[in-house]
């Protein structure tokens, strides 16, 4: 018996389009193919299967007036019992800490501006990532120092109102800095008004007027002082990871990164959402909401199907801006004065609509509770009217 | 009954002094409540026309008794205008932003214009009155009228200063009256609200069923908070009215005016920052308004969202391994007392007649008996051979319940929605709920003292409903992963792994006993050893009797070792686990097969296959006939699994004395300043982490020596290894040793200055004196082990008990972001508003409980059907 053609299962197979998901056609049309080389398939089969598959499908799709927000929540909230509350270090990186289990989980869904322990992850490019000397190199050039870093003193000339950084050679080696350098960056940062001069390893900084708590004031200004290396990035660890180098930083600054040639642009990631959202847009901090909290659940080894993470995702970045869950967001934007009030802080929202002449007109699940009615989900979503005299006559 | 009438929206808004006496039946004038009589004084604040609440009085308002009468309200008029408290910030956002003379916004026309326009048909249009706020300028001219602004400013609780001078809420309430409508809106005040009704001069009073006294057994009576706070008002009220009337000092009148803005003010909340809350004689804080509606307990979220319910019950639940997985023992007591409206028709009157003569003290019975004109019989009185005599098809009796009804079963904290499911009734002596074991781990329930709540659906359609949607069955499959979450437990485990490991065989008479007790009738297969004339039989054919035809399946067990050349079909340990066309061939059923929350292979497949009623089935069948094995072959464990011999004691004792010297070793390196810090950590954590390092492994080498003595032939490993309860670490720190106890994932350090005990030197970071317990739980720890373990395990229940708190919360939050969202016939996803969040579902519009491990068509389980190609992987 001889079974159908590579082409025909293709053309078939492609028949599909539209009637199933694109990864489905996929699947098929790779499995059939694999199969056909080692038994031939007949015609009739292959249009069974094309049919099962589509059958299938169909019978696994979700029913009109399903609760999926409610399920998603309950699918994200339950395993939350389970989870543990301590950070622990970063899978086989044992020199930074990252947030984990529950705090995480929470933290992604407030969505704060600066999350406990902001990481990046660099990918690089080409050349960078497959030499280690040059990975180190980049990985320095991404890494904050400030004038704290590279001294080993700093004393306050009370005579001469001036401070005396002493700066050390080793370490400014280390960081491929030089004390003219430093000087240099120093004196730019403190405008014309102060006087930097350097005197072998020593760097003495005057200024004018020259009051005391100045001074004070100045030295802890001047410790903070950015040498090189991006803004927040407190600490560059490089790692080898499959046949590349990969560097990963504590703190995150991912626009400024971004202008560091040879960073991988399409690939480095942060786990700030916030960050993510201002520099990538809202797609693609969507897309991080769902792997950080899809990793953060599997890293405690809990199964959650990605759909509901996803509806998660949606709902909080559904309006072009990530939104919160909770009241500074997803609920306190809601439709019903009645939902607000039974969510949290009662008083304001109910005072305010009346204020503002609200109108609740009972839509969602938690005003019809109140009021006492079906909610319009699953079969309360039906609506039918009927003439109930009628029913059993001819 | 009057006809029930369907609410389609709620209009929010203040209502106006007009408004406000419109409403009211009467105005209160005296503080008094009760007359020598204890009768309601006319025009007081119990005056009959606000409603009754006592049994055999009528209202003089609608005329009805205490039941039907919603209640009136009152009002009062107040002798000065007041403040509305809750509304002090929106007034002083007014009086700012308009002119002190013509009222105007302070606005150029211009300007007010374009964001009149900006506002013009907007749905939420207050968005832009923040803006208008905002950008309202200090200008100390009107644009309008061109008078000289003074600066506003305003003190909390309720004062407002222009410069120097106070602002009386007479004045306030002219300026208001003075702002044109159009410009208050700007302002973010409703169009249909005048801004000068913030401040109040009449009190609206609310009716007697809002505020009911409570008569108490003394016979004396008690009002409610509010009606104490409203007795104020009204007392000063009048003596404002007096006083302004008899042409007292103006200090006097101030004085009093503001006692009565401090009594409104604490009428509509008792919160307010700044101001000595009000209090009852006894000095407890009044709860007034705003405390009856906030919080857990208020009336939102105490009493709108969550309500109490007729027809419920709840007890203590204990196991029945008998019941069926959907069945819940109840308690004859209990279904005396609780009770199902069933319609008399032709088909049932004669079993209905008998319920009734029988009454509700007799089991089958029934409470109530209501005629088609809606009359109650209680059927402890009436004469029930009389009504049953009577009963024809429309009568309704409210019986007991019996066998076979659905009802709602529950145990808080309902997390997810098989916190709550279909039973059904099954009526049974004892005192409380009966449950099967296999739903446990949906309900989180176990029997060390856990109630249950029970609820009895009324109408046809909610018993409908709930059994269709929400029956134990069509729980077997959780939304969450797609996978069964129904399954066996504990023993459930043991009993099927005794049965159906190699070497297990059955002689006719015990096949037979475990298949009848299994409930199979079928007649044994070919028996497969034959010895000495006698017929044996091997468990697993006994177990394949319960397996459906055709299932096929191969897997790998719990007990696999994850060996690096698989044996398959020859494995020692006989994990590796083969079904064919419903016949166990190789393999043993553990954790893998059937546990619940576990991998469950066998019960995936089965669900996939033949659907729940199946499934559900081989679970009620599968839990008897392997409590029944376990019970024949016999299982027991005690301490002594943990014994192991002395060669092996002193070898656990060497490695840990090896590890004792290693960590001295490291501390010592570290002391002499040699230890390498790993990349950016101090020497410090470095020296922590390697210590730590040392000592985990030790305790996993410790392990590893017990694990030599205890095989699969010991029943405490048996239950570990198969996954039925407890784990290996749990059985080596029996016999072997404990091992590292933690704080924060840190050794123990607090205590003392550089020390956790004063048995210790300062500073000493051994392994002994940081919290290390060598001993095992068998041989008992020493004294200092045991105060260290203690320190370990509080922070387990700290953690513990935070953590709920904090993923109870957000789960909250999720499920009120969340709750509107639903599927629309068009395959999208909307919220309340209609608004779309997604397109489709998931990307691709599939079900996650009937999607194939979060695929939508398991593609080559097809491929393999119909074509028969299986490629091993």
């Amino acid at each position: 018996m001889v079974g159908v053609a590579a082409e025909t299962i293709k053309a078939e197979v492609r028949k599909l389009d539209g009637r199933v998901p694109e990864s489905v056609v996929k699947e098929v049309e790779s499995l059939l193919l694999k199969v056909s080389k080692k038994k031939a398939i007949t015609h009739e089969q292959l249009q069974r299967v094309l049919d099962a598959t589509v059958k299938s499908y169909l019978a696994s799709l979700v029913e009109p007036g399903e609760a999926v927000g409610t399920i998603a929540a309950q699918s994200i909230g339950e395993p939350g019992t389970q989870m543990t509350l301590r950070t622990f270090h970063y899978a086989g990186v044992a020199e930074l800490n990252v947030t984990l289990g529950l705090p995480r989980l929470i933290e992604i869904l407030d969505t704060r501006r600066t999350p406990s322990a902001a990481l990046m992850t660099v990918y690089l490019e080409r050349p960078y990532a497959e030499n280690k000397e040059k990975a180190r190199a980049l990985a320095q050039e991404i890494e904050m120092t400030t004038v704290e870093d590279v001294i080993s003193q700093m004393e306050m000339d009370l005579i001469n109102m001036q401070l005396v950084l002493s700066l050390n050679r080793s370490r400014l080696r280390q960081k491929e800095l030089t004390p003219s350098k430093v000087a240099e960056i120093v004196s730019s940062e403190l405008g014309s008004k102060t006087k930097v001069v350097l005197d072998e390893t020593k760097l003495r900084i005057k200024t004018e007027g020259g009051s005391l708590s100045e001074l004070r004031r100045l030295a802890t200004k001047v410790r903070k002082i950015r040498l090189r290396g991006i803004k927040d990035v407190t600490k560059v660890v490089v790692k080898r990871e499959g046949n590349e180098y990969v560097i990963y930083t504590e703190g995150s600054n991912l626009a400024g990164v971004f202008r560091i040639p040879g960073v991988d642009k399409r690939r480095t990631t942060t786990n700030n959402i916030r960050e993510i959202e201002e520099v990538l847009g809202i797609e693609a901090a969507r897309n991080a909401i769902i792997s950080e909290m899809m990793e953060t659940l599997k890293e405690q080894g809990l199964e959650v199907d990605i759909r509901h993470i996803m509806l998660v995702a949606d709902i909080m970045t559904a309006n072009g801006e990530v939104r919160q869950i909770g009241r500074h967001g997803v609920s306190g934007e809601k439709a019903s004065v009645l939902a607000r009030a039974a969510f949290e802080i009662t008083l304001k929202h109910l005072l305010d609509a009346c204020l503002k002449g609200e109108e609740d007109k009972l839509e969602g699940v938690v005003e019809n509770i109140i009021t006492g009615n079906p909610i319009p989900l699953g079969t309360g979503a039906v609506r039918l009217a009927m003439q109930g005299g009628n029913i059993g006559r001819e | 009954m009057r006809p029930p009438r369907a609410i389609e929206s709620i209009h929010f808004t203040l209502l106006s002094p007009d408004d406000i006496r419109r409403i009211s039946v009467t105005r209160i004038v005296t503080a008094d409540t009760y007359d020598e009589d204890g009768f309601p004084i006319e025009r007081g604040l119990m005056d009959r026309r606000l409603g009754v609440v006592d049994p055999g009085l009528r209202c003089k308002t609608c005329g009805s008794g205490p039941r039907d009468c919603p209640g009136h309200f009152g009002h009062i008029e107040l002798a000065r205008p007041v403040v509305h408290v809750n509304y002090v910030e929106p007034i002083f956002d007014l009086l700012r932003s308009t002119c002190r003379k013509c009222g105007r916004i302070l606005l150029s026309e211009e300007v007010a214009t374009k964001f009149r326009e900006e506002m013009e048909g907007k749905k939420s249009w207050w968005e832009v009155s923040d803006k208008v706020l905002q950008s309202v300028s200090k200008v100390d001219k009107c644009p309008h009228c061109g008078e000289k602004q003074l600066e506003i400013k305003f003190e909390k609780p309720f004062t407002f200063l222009e410069g120097k001078n106070r602002l009386t809420p007479q004045d306030i309430r002219a300026r208001l009256e003075r702002i044109p409508t159009e410009d208050s809106t700007l302002l973010g005040v409703s169009p249909e609200i005048r801004p000068e009704w913030m401040v109040l001069t009449v009190l609206l009073v609310p009716p007697v069923t809002v505020r009911p006294s409570i008569t108490l057994e003394t016979g004396v009576r008690s009002e409610d908070d509010l009606t104490h706070k409203l007795v104020d008002i009204i007392r000063i009220n009048q003596r404002l009215a007096e006083n302004i009337e008899a042409g007292a000092p103006h200090l006097i009148v101030e004085d009093l005016w503001e006692l009565l803005q401090y009594h409104v003010a604490t009428y509509f909340s008792n919160e307010i920052s700044g101001v000595p809350p009000a209090r009852h004689r006894s000095g407890r804080v009044l709860r007034t308004l705003s405390q009856r509606l906030k919080g857990k307990e208020g009336r939102f979220r105490g009493n709108l969202s969550g309500k109490r319910v007729d027809f419920s019950a709840r007890a203590v639940v204990s196991p029945d391994p008998c019941l069926k997985l959907d069945e819940v023992g109840v308690p004859e007591q209990v279904a005396r007392v609780l009770t199902v409206r069933t319609r008399v028709t032709s088909f049932n009157i004669e079993e209905m007649r008998e319920y009734v003569r029988r009454g509700p003290k007799v089991h089958p019975g029934a409470n109530w008996v209501i005629s088609p004109d809606g009359k109650r019989y209680d059927l402890r009185y009436a004469d029930r051979e009389e009504l049953a005599k009577n009963l024809e098809p429309g009568y309704v009796v409210e019986r007991h319940l019996q066998n076979g009804d659905v009802v709602l079963f529950n145990r808080q904290p309902s997390l997810h929605r098989m916190s709550i499911m279909a039973h059904k009734v099954r009526v049974m002596p004892g005192r409380t709920f009966r449950l099967n074991l296999c739903v446990c781990p949906l309900y989180n329930a176990d029997f060390d003292g856990d109630e249950m709540n029970l609820h009895v659906p009324q109408s046809e359609e909610a018993q409908v409903e709930a059994k269709v949607l929400m029956a134990v069955q069509n729980q077997i499959i959780s939304p969450r992963f797609g996978g069964p979450i129904i399954g066996g437990v504990q023993d459930h485990i043991t009993g099927v792994y005794l049965l159906t490991r190699r070497g297990t065989l059955l002689t006719k008479e015990q096949a037979h006993q475990l298949l009848i007790e299994a409930g199979v009738t079928a007649s044994l297969p070919q028996p497969a050893v034959v010895r000495g004339g006698k017929e044996y039989w091997t468990g697993k054919q006994i177990f394949s009797q319960l397996l459906p035809k055709g299932l096929n399946i191969t897997y790998r067990a719990k007990i696999c070792a994850g060996c690096s050349k698989c044996m398959k079909e020859e494995c020692e340990k006989d994990a590796y686990v083969v079904v064919r066309d419903g016949e166990l061939i190789h393999g043993v059923i553990d954790a893998h097969g059937y546990k619940a929350l576990d991998k469950c292979e066998l019960l995936d497949e089965m669900v996939r296959e033949y659907g729940e009623e199946v499934t559900a089935e081989f679970l009620n069948k599968v839990t008897r006939l392997s409590i029944a094995a376990a019970r024949m072959l016999g299982f027991t464990t005690s301490i002594d699994d943990e014994d192991i011999p002395p060669i092996t004691k002193e070898r656990i004792e060497e490695a840990l004395e090896k590890a004792r010297k290693r960590v001295e070793q490291l501390i010592e390196i570290y002391n002499r300043g040699e230890l390498e810090p790993l990349p950016g950590r101090s020497l410090r954590e470095t020296l922590e982490m390697r210590i730590m390092e040392v000592l985990a492994e030790v305790r996993d080498k410790a392990g590893e020596i017990a694990e030599k003595h205890l095989s699969l032939a010991n029943p405490a490993v048996i239950m570990a290894r198969t996954g039925a309860r407890g784990s290996m670490l749990n059985l080596t720190q029996m016999a072997a040793c404990v091992g590292q106890q933690s704080v924060r994932g840190e050794r123990l350090s607090r205590g003392y200055v550089g020390r956790v005990l004063p048995h210790f030197k300062p500073g000493d970071l051994g392994a002994e004196a940081r919290g290390f317990v060598s001993s095992s739980y068998k041989e008992g720890l020493r004294p200092i082990e045991f105060f260290f373990h203690a320190m370990g395990g509080r922070e387990g229940l700290v953690d513990t008990a935070v953590r709920t708190a904090q993923s109870g919360y957000m789960q909250r939050r999720l499920i009120n972001a969340l709750q509107d969202l639903r599927v629309e016939y068009d395959g999208t996803v909307r919220d309340d508003r209609g608004r779309i969040v997604q397109f489709l579902y998931g990307e691709d519009g599939v079900d996650p409980m009937r999607a194939d491990n979060g695929k939508p068509v398991n593609v080559s389980k097809i491929v393999r059907k119909i074509i028969g190609v299986v490629e091993e992987d």
